[in-house]
């Protein structure tokens, strides 16, 4: 039998509770320690150490300390607090920055900077009103977390770190292809698209129908929102059923058609034999679909699309989903709704959208696997149908549930199909009230965690690397979710000037590793899209809160299982003295191995 | 009495093979080989002609199980039947459930079933489970009480579960008096007020002999001698008094046979007043301070025994605050958590989200399902106990005084919150034989009246509330919240929290010890042998094997490891006394207590105001409290030291595997907390052994409890597991039907074309 290799890391380190209000990604990385704070290669300071400032901490109230600021952070450290208050804030997730009280303020601390980030905190600081620091801070903050409204570089060009590994070469399309088989008799793989012609929002490969010609797709391509015409995202291995992604048919008012549309959604229905109809999901509300119309947009009509079934799927656009998570900012810091906190929960609106992506993604996942093809899109084909086609693909492909798979379904889905980070983001832009600014990607993150939650054994990564991941989707310090598309990304060279986020995951490989992964062979896992099953992700959205006790429930398992392994010497003892005995079964040896490389306990199965 | 069925005295054994599959056939749709008779709709099938074909089978009688009537052919509907259809089979009342029993071979019921229930499985209704009878007709359904059932019957009855299963049997095929008389028998046994000796436990072990040989394998204290009563005090290094006086119940009769009251109590004390007001001691901290809880005198009243009431008042509340360093509080519960009939009220209203007919409603109340959990109060309820709780170990363990709950009959609140102290404070309470104990010494014991609360006998509804159920629930709370510091698993609190309703075990059967003495005795008298010997529920060899009794224990423990094993704290004397001066005392400090030498001044204060509330206002207790646990909260967390429960919004939550175990919607298939402990108990049997093979010398046990029913089953895990096992491995997906469309909030539908604005970039 086939030696089920898993790797289980027991992290006994508590480090991080020490910290109460401070920031989760633990970076233990070579940093340079300089004058007792720790720069990454490329960090500058941009500014003094500032005394007398006072951090106005929701839960601890005022702490004195000093505040310093470098092209990739600000960093504050508590004076005479013990244990001491440390904030360690990547500039990217600030969102705005404003001054609070003036000359004329009176009260205590009501003269200084307050600064809202991107990730679910407020932080105010109160500042002496003599000499300029306010103005100075201000200044440098200003210019520093908005650095391209100040014809500055973001720091991810600016990082000088060095990996091991090159994490931009995880995603390979055309290796990811092969996996699936690809291409065979009905598919082939067009580079068509190489110098962004076709669609500038696009990658540069693209799988298309067999039978359909290059000039078929250019003709397609007219009659698409942004020429993102339908192509495949992934092809069932057994019943040959394909998920292909596009944006809207520039229908219009008038109702136009487009033979050439019609043909080859046709011509991607009879790629499979078994898919009399083509299912096509419509992420959008009717309403919206229909509003659409009127901006040239629109969906399959009935007479049009003979051989088709359109579905919509009721999942909210970009604003809707901004508001939502508005208000669940609200109940949740600085301090958790005490009251009426289910019906605040509630009323958020939140899970409830959730529910209906994920549901949305169920019924996707459901008709593929009965084996039917199906076509998503939403209005344009980057916010709602990345999640849809994501979240679909990890239902049904147990590789991308995998630590290397979940980051290629990421490049893929994501990064490569062009959903619009520095849009939805605002990467260094000081233009918080963005219209375009929308949390889809945490959104989606939030519905893989659910179902993390949902199957703790099926996904090979923690949750903390899904928080990982949201840090730096903000943080600017890697290359990987800067820019909106691929085009955009090779005019600016990320690849050649960032680092991938992924060459600092993978060189942390244990840390994000569920040790309770199982291999199964169930091929197709569906979540529970019920208000029952759905939780607030509490370890992310109230994680500054100390009082809500950092409830991960793998965290305390882990810790309590490496009680039940018996303490890391013991175990050191153990394996010691199996290598004394040369123990010849493989699994003992890569037990021992393993035992020995590791700080931390690591067990090989 | 057996009154057999018109339809079930026939068949007998024979024709099994042509019997079973016409009965097969009318199943519809679910026979696994499809006759020509499967294509026959039920209606059609001649109803004589079926019964003659039919193979009657019976029930596997227990003991002392007897059936009243029956009839057939019943189809029951069921929720994960695409179909719609149902099985066809009998139905039976008996002393002890209603039975259904399919007339389809039950191959695939017998695989997989690691978790079956001996008295019952899963298609028997015991008795005294049935929560409510609605009679179905249409799609709606209408409640049955009893006295309501005249001659007629409806063709369809829906039986909702104390265990939250729901039945639906259709009558309609059945002849018509058969149909008639196993309504009315249902409706009769399960509703209508009955003796305790009707309850089937008298029957079941006048037959069953349960030798006591197993109730000594035991290691659960009973809290029925003396001497159990001894050893907890000295395991808690208590300092009080061991009272056998009532040995006969010669005192009183609410109170048990021995209990322990503080050294200052003295004889005639306990006399005066029936045993009410005397404080009864529950567990000493290692401080030396006590928790003790008592029956309320109604100190308010204005007769002429108001004057010797406060006087014993006072004297008991000294003998209690000469127990450790002249301190005591005292608090009278019912003045700041819900009343019994409120936890009723709730409980009725949060427990109709679980107990769904179909699929169209369970998604109808999705959509809204926060703000209706939140109207139901259930969890504040768990908020409120907790929170008191902590309160109460705040007192103990920060301020070291001794403490006194009160409560009119002391035997509910008291004992929920006495016991959550103890779980709190002690991790004995937390190992599997330690709670159990806990269940005898704080509500056996303790007299909770649990045949009034389960209201097995349908007499008054009024005293009829879920207060043990409420304790499991707060236990489930520390349960999930701190899960390596219990040795039981969240299986083991759902099988307690059903045994409750099986009527089986003399644990729940009486209202007090000397209720379940006078119930035992008389028995015994006539039929000259020894005092009826009936199960109690801590044997659970009478339900389940010890494969089963595997999934109890919590694979997450962390047992304390012999090194950690440190005696016991001895008293560590903390100088209070210039704490807490007298005059500041009962004004404006919220930490009330007093010297010997007050009691000129005490009883004075007595006389105007009672001595009630300890920390007043509330706002005060709140913000101390919320210091107390943030404090705790700081420290390294210890799961063998002191446990708060986070009490947050978010930290309390539902009791996923107790009310969602039976509704097919939300089964998690493939997922699923049990997966995460299936995970982990092979993990655990791989170390073993590895550490076995490791070490020559040592002879290294490789069967661990909750390895063996796991690690061997290839069962499909599912979140329901191991209370459901879905036969029909569903790959269909549950699809929300009932999606919320008014989602869109106000001005953003007309916007739905933001991304058809321009692209910024190239």
């Amino acid at each position: 039998m086939a030696e089920i290799e898993s790797c289980f890391v027991f992290n006994a380190s508590t480090k991080q509770s020490i910290f109460l209000c401070f920031q989760a990604s633990n970076e233990s990385l070579k940093m340079e320690l300089l004058a007792d704070v720790p720069l990454l290669p490329g960090e500058e300071r941009v500014i003094g150490k500032y005394k007398d400032i006072i951090y106005i901490c929701p839960f601890n109230g005022p702490v004195k300390g000093r505040v310093f600021i470098t092209n990739y952070r600000l960093f504050f450290r508590s004076v005479d607090v013990d244990p001491a208050v440390t904030l360690n804030v990547p500039l990217g997730v600030i969102s705005r920055v404003e001054k609070m009280g003036g000359a004329s303020s009176r009260g205590e601390n009501s003269y200084g900077l307050d600064i809202t980030c991107k990730d679910m905190r407020n932080l105010r600081f109160a500042l002496k009103q003599e000499g300029h620091s306010r103005r100075d801070i201000f200044d440098i903050l200003f210019r520093y977390a908005f650095p391209l409204s100040h014809g500055l570089q973001l720091f991810a060009f600016l990082s000088q770190e060095k990996y091991q590994e090159n994490g931009w070469t995880v995603y390979n399309p055309v290796q990811e292809f092969r996996r699936q088989g690809l291409p065979n008799d009905q598919w082939r793989i067009t580079f068509l698209n190489n110098n962004y012609e076709l669609c500038d929002t696009y990658p540069t490969i693209l799988v298309v129908p067999y039978s359909a010609s290059d000039e078929d797709l250019r003709k397609v391509a007219t009659f698409r929102s942004r020429g993102r015409i339908p192509v495949l995202s992934w092809i069932h291995p057994e019943n040959q059923a394909v998920i292909t992604r596009c944006s809207q048919p520039l229908v219009g008012m008038s109702g136009k058609r487009n033979r050439d549309d019609e043909r080859y959604l046709d011509i991607i229905r009879a790629t499979n034999k078994m898919t009399s109809k083509l299912t096509i999901f419509d992420a959008r509300p009717n309403v919206n679909a229909v509003a659409n119309k009127a901006t040239g947009g629109g969906y399959e009509g009935e007479d049009a699309y003979q051989n088709a079934e359109l579905v919509f799927l009721d999942i909210h656009n970009i604003h809707v989903m901004r508001e939502s998570l508005k208000k669940l900012k609200d109940i949740v810091y600085p301090n958790v709704e005490e009251s009426h906190w289910l019906s605040s929960l509630e009323s958020t609106h939140w899970l409830e959208h959730i529910k209906l992506v994920l549901s949305g993604a169920i019924q996707v996942a459901d008709k593929i696997s009965t084996g039917s093809s199906v076509v998503v899109h939403c209005s344009d084909g980057w916010d709602r149908t990345a999640q849809l086609t994501s979240l679909a693909m990890l239902m049904l492909d147990s590789y991308y549930r995998t630590f290397r798979g979940f980051q290629v379904l990421l490049e893929k889905e994501w990064i490569s199909f062009g959903h619009k980070f520095a849009s939805r983001i605002g990467h260094g832009d000081k233009n918080h009230a963005d219209a375009d600014r929308s949390p889809i990607f945490l959104q989606f993150i939030d519905c893989v965690w659910q179902m993390t939650k949902q199957f703790p054994t099926a996904f090979e990564f923690n949750e903390r690397l899904l928080v990982a991941v949201l840090d730096h989707l903000y943080s600017c310090r890697f290359g990987t979710f800067l820019y909106n598309c691929e085009s955009a990304r090779d005019a600016n060279e990320v690849k050649m000037k960032t680092v991938s986020l992924w060459s600092f995951i993978n060189s942390d490989r244990a840390s994000y590793i569920n040790p309770f992964y199982t291999v199964e062979f169930v091929h197709v896992l569906y979540p529970v899209a019920s208000m029952r099953h759905l939780e607030l992700w509490v370890s992310y959205y109230i994680r500054w809160n100390p009082r809500i006790r950092q409830q991960v429930r793998k965290g305390q398992i882990c810790s309590s299982s490496t009680h039940l392994l018996g303490s890391t010497s013991q175990d050191h003892i153990c394996i010691l003295q199996l290598c004394q005995r040369g123990c010849t079964s493989v699994k003992m040896r890569s037990y021992c191995k393993m035992g020995f490389n590791g700080v931390e306990m690591l067990l090989y199965f | 009495m057996l009154s057999g069925g018109g339809g079930g005295s026939g068949g007998g054994g024979g024709g099994a093979g042509g019997g079973g599959g016409a009965g097969g056939g009318s199943g519809g749709g679910r026979s696994p080989k499809p006759s020509f008779v499967s294509y026959v709709t039920p209606e059609e099938i001649n109803l004589t002609e079926k019964e003659i074909s039919r193979k009657e089978k019976q029930p596997d009688l227990l003991q002392g199980e007897v059936i009243f009537c029956s009839a057939s052919p019943i189809r029951k509907c069921t929720q994960d039947d695409f179909s719609q259809r149902g099985i066809f089979g009998s139905l039976f009342c008996t002393n002890f459930r209603i039975s259904f029993i399919s007339d389809e071979t039950q191959l695939e019921e017998e695989e997989g079933q690691v978790f079956k229930n001996k008295l019952y499985g899963e298609n028997d209704i015991p008795l005294t489970c049935v929560d409510n009878i609605y009679r179905g007709f249409d799609e709606k359904k209408k409640l049955i009480t009893s006295g309501s059932v005249r001659n007629k019957y409806p063709s369809k009855i829906i039986i909702h579960c104390k265990d939250l299963r729901v039945f639906q049997f259709s009558l309609a095929f059945a002849k018509e008096e058969d149909a008639k008389k196993i309504f009315q028998g249902i409706v009769h046994h399960c509703l209508e007020p009955k003796s305790l000796k009707c309850i089937f436990a008298f029957s079941y072990s006048e037959k069953m002999t349960f030798s006591s040989e197993n109730q000594t394998k035991l290691k659960t204290v009973m809290f029925d001698s003396m001497v159990d009563w001894a050893q907890e005090m000295k395991r808690t290094k208590g300092n009080c008094k061991l009272v056998s006086a009532n040995a006969d119940f010669n005192i009183s009769t609410k109170l048990p046979q021995f209990f322990i009251v503080p050294l200052a109590v003295s004889e005639e004390d306990f006399t005066q007043f029936q045993g009410k007001g005397i404080p009864i001691w529950c567990w000493s901290h290692h401080s030396g301070c006590a928790l003790f809880k008592t029956a309320s005198l109604p100190l308010m009243q204005e007769d002429g025994c108001s004057q010797s009431y406060r006087t014993y008042m006072e004297r008991m509340l000294n003998a209690v605050a000469q127990n450790h360093l002249y301190s005591v509080k005292t608090e009278e519960l019912p003045e700041t958590l819900p009343t019994i009939q409120d936890i009723q009220q709730s409980y009725n209203k949060f427990k109709q989200f679980f107990l769904v007919d179909n699929t169209t409603e369970f998604w109808m109340s999705d959509v809204k399902w926060f703000s209706s959990l939140e109207n139901s109060g259930w969890l504040d309820i768990i908020r409120q106990c907790l929170t008191k709780a902590v309160e109460v170990v705040e007192c103990l363990e920060n301020e070291n005084t001794n403490v006194l709950i009160m409560e009119e009959e002391g035997s509910d609140l008291c004992c929920v919150i006495s016991s959550l102290v103890q779980v709190m404070l002690d991790p004995h309470f937390r190992t599997l034989e330690g709670f159990q104990s806990l269940v005898q010494k704080e509500w056996v014991a303790g007299g909770h009246h649990f045949l009034d609360r389960c209201n097995y006998l349908h007499k008054d509804k009024e005293l009829q509330s879920p207060v043990f159920l409420l304790f499991l629930e707060c236990v489930w709370q520390l349960l999930q919240q701190y899960a390596p510091a219990f040795q039981f698993s969240e299986t083991y609190l759902t099988v307690l929290s059903d045994s409750v309703d099986v009527s089986v075990f003399s644990t729940f059967l009486f209202n007090s010890p000397h209720h379940r003495a006078t119930t035992i005795q008389p028995v015994s008298l006539l039929a000259q042998k020894g005092p009826l010997n009936l199960p109690t529920v801590w044997d659970w060899s009478v339900q389940f094997n010890s494969a089963a009794q595997d999934f109890f224990t919590n694979p997450l423990y962390v047992e304390k490891s012999r090194q950690d094993k440190v005696p016991r704290k001895t008293f560590r004397p903390k100088h209070q006394r210039h704490q807490s001066l007298p005059s500041t005392a009962f004004k404006s400090s919220p930490k009330k207590s007093f010297f010997k030498d007050e009691t000129d001044s005490l009883k004075k204060m007595l006389r105007v105001k009672r001595i009630s509330r300890w920390l007043n206002p509330t706002d005060l207790t709140q913000s101390t409290t919320r210091e107390f646990y943030e404090a705790w909260q700081r420290k390294p967390l210890d799961y063998h030291g002191l446990l708060l429960p986070c009490v947050d919004g978010p930290a309390l939550r539902v009791w996923a595997q107790r009310y969602l175990r039976w509704l097919p919607e939300v089964q998690i298939f493939g997922g699923g907390a049990m997966t995460l402990e299936k995970k982990l108990v092979d993990l655990l049997a791989e170390v073993r052994e590895l550490r076995g093979k490791l070490d020559w010398h040592c002879s290294v046990d490789f069967s661990h409890r909750g390895a063996a029913a796991l690690a061997g089953s290839s069962v499909r895990l599912s979140s329901a597991f191991p209370f459901f096992v879905s036969r029909t491995w569903s790959f269909k997906p549950a699809i929300p039907s009932c999606l919320q469309k008014n989602l869109i909030t106000g001005t953003f539908a007309d916007k739905e074309d933001e991304d058809s604005e321009c692209l910024g970039v190239i």
